[in-house]
């Protein structure tokens, strides 16, 4: 790890108010600045890896809120990212690991097999049987808690059923390339459908590649750089076949993943090439607002907006989202006190670490039952699960959607 | 530090409040101020005034040091411990009460600064002081470290709001100083005594402050001066003329580089001194206010002046300002933020000094700060592994503070003494100084328990 990188931690406190876990514990251990010190300590050999050391470090949900706040440019999210990285370079990964980033994630096909049996379970009515006799119970608690965040599957991933190419209707602006999230195709395929279309309106061509493979982010989860690396060089080989104006993603994890291609891959210059045409879908359509705006039509709800941590701390992006819901006719916008703290998802991090996922996410929905919203708007799929089955659970009368879901329907009216 | 003694903090504050794991005690070992570092014995966090008063009178009884701690942004190693309890206040952070009858807020010592001001600011009420670690700080620490920031000049700072205190005493009894009364001319005037004492007579459980009404209107202005003596006098004239600006804030050269580096916000490179101001009050005052200084400005040449006309311009004005620090941080791996202060008419002799100095030691320091009240923050961009250059940076200091207490200045105008600032502390308030200061720790606290080794 770069040595030069953490002694710029200067020590000033200014991430403290802004991490989730410090403010939940307000213990050192628990804060982006206690993190950077911890790792400073090991890398002199004051501390070792020890067991009680990496769960510190494993307690920090990556939201990178912290990098927002440092008057230094630390990144104490990703050195605690790239920590875990060297030390699993070290190690080598789990069978479960193993199995999962390397032999499923980079087989689109593989992964979505894999899903089917979940669609089974919930079509067949077995989740109904199994919920209301309380099996869970048996099942291990990671396991639960992942049957819970599960939504009603669509009946295909949107990366079966698009096209290879979606004409630009109108005048043709340009051609995009849509970079498809597993996550997105696979639960939240009405979504990312209503990108396609939203993209298609503006003018846009839309090329989805269909051999495309998963962006890498959660190998870089569970530190598995190698698995990132080698998907990263196949999905920047592939888009780099067309002829593209930019690389659309609608999911924020994704976006902030292949917008670090070019740092990743180091000397591959067209994996740079790659990253500077990467947009966020927000970004896209508010540079064509105009025409947008024109197509939109009015829509009565009362709305909020959750920044997804990829999308606010790791893009830097939190003015497009919110100038585009505000477009909309007859809306009543009403922003979210502490919009761009993390709601828990983090990854895996609400199954990894449920108790703390679960103090964070309840801060989250008292802010957002205090704007009297009915509509939840965010755009990452991880924030979508989590926020979804939260409120499915208390207040139902609060729909969490995707962006471009609302937009879309707006256009539609 | 002993087991039974650990499990002894246990058992007043419960096992999960009371840290003595390695990984622990490590990052407990600074607070914001660069260098130093020293490992406590243990750190626990109390949850009520009760838990405070048995941890510091088991300590008491053990002869075990107890230092307090709020979010550890101290500026002068005055929230590090050498082996001893580490009394972090965070979680003792209720609102206890906002009496808008009396104007005054009573809250926990944990409170965060900027959570008062965003308290207190819905109801029309106006908490002043703001420290520029507000977002973080604790109240009980800025009562501590009597805190100042950017409204010094026209608002004060810290001690002038402070009307009362709960302090836990370094044998664990409650005192309870001051009150909503605002004329209490009884006895000593205790809260002052204890304000500024960085955690060396008693620890502070709650506070009560004065509020004010929040002023109706502001106007923020940027001025740029190709002339640094233009800009310090323009900064007299202001204060001459009878204005009072909230915000008197001041860029040099070196950081107004630094700023157009970072965030490039227009700044042009050869000017040699920014100014800040802001005015605040009733809406016909502060226009006749910002017209006034817009002339006194313009005949000291400035060559830009800028009057925001939103909120939101406001904001952008002000960047540079609130850039400052992570502009200067970015350059090199340490920063070295001091907080000289000098009586306002010498600000452009000690600029001049400054830059003299950072010449001499072959160093670059930026200064900005609050020109009107005369604090500057010279800031030494450095690199901790050059100990050649930190050594000369010390220097560097010693010589400004030297400076600062030749103009009738200060040798810390909001940080305090703590470790740091120790060796200066003589020169500036000469062997009678120290000496009633000494006497006054030594009746408060005997045994030395309280934070030792701080301010003398």
């Amino acid at each position: 790890m770069d040595y030069e990188k953490l002694i710029n931690c200067m020590r000033c406190g200014m991430c403290l108010p802004h991490c989730p876990t410090y403010k939940e514990t307000f213990l050192e251990t628990a804060s982006p600045r206690g993190r950077v010190a911890l790792v400073r300590k090991f890398q002199k050999g004051d501390l070792a890896a020890s067991e009680r050391f990496l769960d510190y470090l494993s307690l920090c949900l990556d939201c990178q809120a912290c990098a927002s706040a440092c008057p230094c440019g630390v990144n104490a999210g990703e050195l605690v990212a790239e920590f875990k990285c060297e030390k699993k370079e070290r190690d080598g990964l789990s069978f479960m690991e193993e199995l999962v980033l390397r032999r499923l994630l980079p087989h689109p096909d593989r992964l979505e097999t894999a899903a089917s049996p979940l669609k089974l379970y919930q079509r067949s009515g077995l989740q109904k049987v199994v919920r209301k006799l309380g099996l869970l119970k048996m099942f291990p608690p990671g396991l639960s808690r992942m049957e819970g965040l599960l939504p009603e599957l669509p009946a295909q991933p949107l990366r079966r059923t698009l096209q290879e190419v979606t004409p630009a209707q109108g005048e043709e602006r340009g051609t995009v390339g849509f970079f498809l999230g597993c996550v997105m195709s696979l639960v939240f395929s009405e979504a990312s459908f209503a990108t396609v279309q939203l993209l298609s309106a503006m003018g846009y061509r839309v090329i989805t590649p269909k051999a495309q493979k998963c962006c890498g982010a959660p190998n870089m989860l569970a530190a598995d750089r190698r698995g990132m690396e080698e998907m990263a060089r196949f999905n920047v080989e592939l888009f780099s076949s067309y002829d593209l104006d930019f690389i659309v993603t609608d999911c924020g994890g994704c976006g902030a993943e292949l917008k670090k291609y070019g740092h990743h891959l180091g000397g591959d210059g067209h994996a740079a090439v790659f990253s500077g045409k990467v947009r966020d879908i927000s970004q896209v359509l508010y540079e064509g607002r105009g025409l947008l705006g024109e197509k939109l039509k009015p829509l009565p709800h009362r709305v909020t907006y959750h920044d997804p941590c990829h999308i606010a701390h790791c893009q830097g992006i939190r003015h497009e989202p919110r100038q585009l819901l505000k477009m909309i006719p007859g809306l009543d916008y009403r922003e979210l006190a502490d919009a761009d703290a993390c709601c828990g998802s983090a990854g895996t991090y609400n199954i990894e670490r449920p108790e703390m996922a679960d103090r964070v996410l309840r801060r989250k929905l008292d802010t957002v039952l205090k704007t009297g919203a009915d509509y939840l708007v965010t755009s990452n799929p991880g924030c979508l699960l989590q926020l979804k089955q939260a409120l499915a659970q208390t207040e139902p009368q609060v729909r969490v959607i995707h962006l471009t879901e609302l937009l879309q329907a707006s256009m539609n009216g | 530090m002993k087991q039974s003694f650990i499990n002894d903090l246990q058992k007043i504050v419960g096992e999960q409040f009371t840290l003595s794991d390695k990984e622990s005690l490590a990052v407990y070992g600074y607070d914001s101020t660069p260098e130093l570092e020293s490992l406590p014995g243990a750190v626990v966090l109390p949850g009520s005034t009760e838990e405070v008063s048995r941890v510091v009178a088991l300590c008491h009884d053990a002869g075990v040091s107890v230092t307090p701690r709020g979010s550890g942004t101290n500026l002068s190693g005055g929230s590090l411990s050498a082996g001893g309890v580490v009394l972090q206040t965070s979680r003792l952070n209720r609102v206890v009460e906002i009496d808008e009858e009396n104007l005054t807020a009573t809250v926990e010592t944990g409170v965060i600064t900027s959570a008062l001001h965003r308290d207190v600011e819905g109801r029309g009420l106006f908490y002043p002081p703001d420290p520029g670690s507000m977002n973080i700080s604790t109240m009980g620490g800025n009562v501590a470290e009597n805190s100042g920031g950017l409204r010094g000049l026209k608002y004060g700072v810290t001690s002038d709001y402070v009307m009362g205190l709960t302090t836990i005493l370094p044998d664990g009894v409650l005192l309870k100083t001051g009150g909503k009364a605002v004329k209490n001319v009884a006895g000593y005037n205790l809260n002052d005594l204890l304000v500024s004492s960085e955690g060396t007579l008693g620890v502070f459980t709650e506070v009560m402050v004065r509020l004010i009404p929040k002023p109706p209107a502001k106007k923020t202005m940027l001025v740029h001066f190709p002339e640094l003596e233009q800009a310090a006098l323009t900064v007299s004239r202001i204060i001459a003329a009878r204005i009072i600006p909230a915000t008197l804030e001041f860029l040099d050269r070196v950081t107004i580089r630094c700023v157009e580096d970072y965030a490039r916000v227009g700044l042009p490179l050869d000017v040699e001194a920014v100014l800040l101001i802001e005015v605040d009050g009733h809406p016909a005052v502060v226009e006749e206010d910002a017209a006034a200084i817009r002339a006194i400005c313009e005949k000291h040449r400035c060559s830009f002046f800028q009057t925001a006309a939103t909120a939101e311009e406001a904001l952008k004005l002000a960047t540079a300002r609130r850039v400052a620090l992570s502009a200067l941080a970015r350059v090199k791996p340490t920063t070295i933020l001091e907080d000289a202060t000098v009586p306002r008419s010498c600000i452009a002799p000690m600029v001049k000094l400054i830059q003299e100095t950072a010449r001499k030691y072959d160093l670059t320091i930026g200064t900005f700060g609050h020109a009107g009240d005369g604090n500057l923050h010279p800031t030494c961009l450095t690199d901790e592994r050059d100990k050649d250059e930190i050594a000369r940076a010390h220097q560097a200091f010693a010589e400004i503070f030297d400076a600062a207490i030749a103009m009738g200045g200060t040798i810390t105008g909001e940080h305090g003494v703590g470790l740091a600032k120790k060796k200066y502390l003589p020169k500036l308030v000469g062997e009678a100084g120290v000496r009633v200061m000494r006497n006054i720790k030594e009746s408060f606290d005997p045994k030395g328990i309280l934070n030792p080794g701080k301010v003398f």
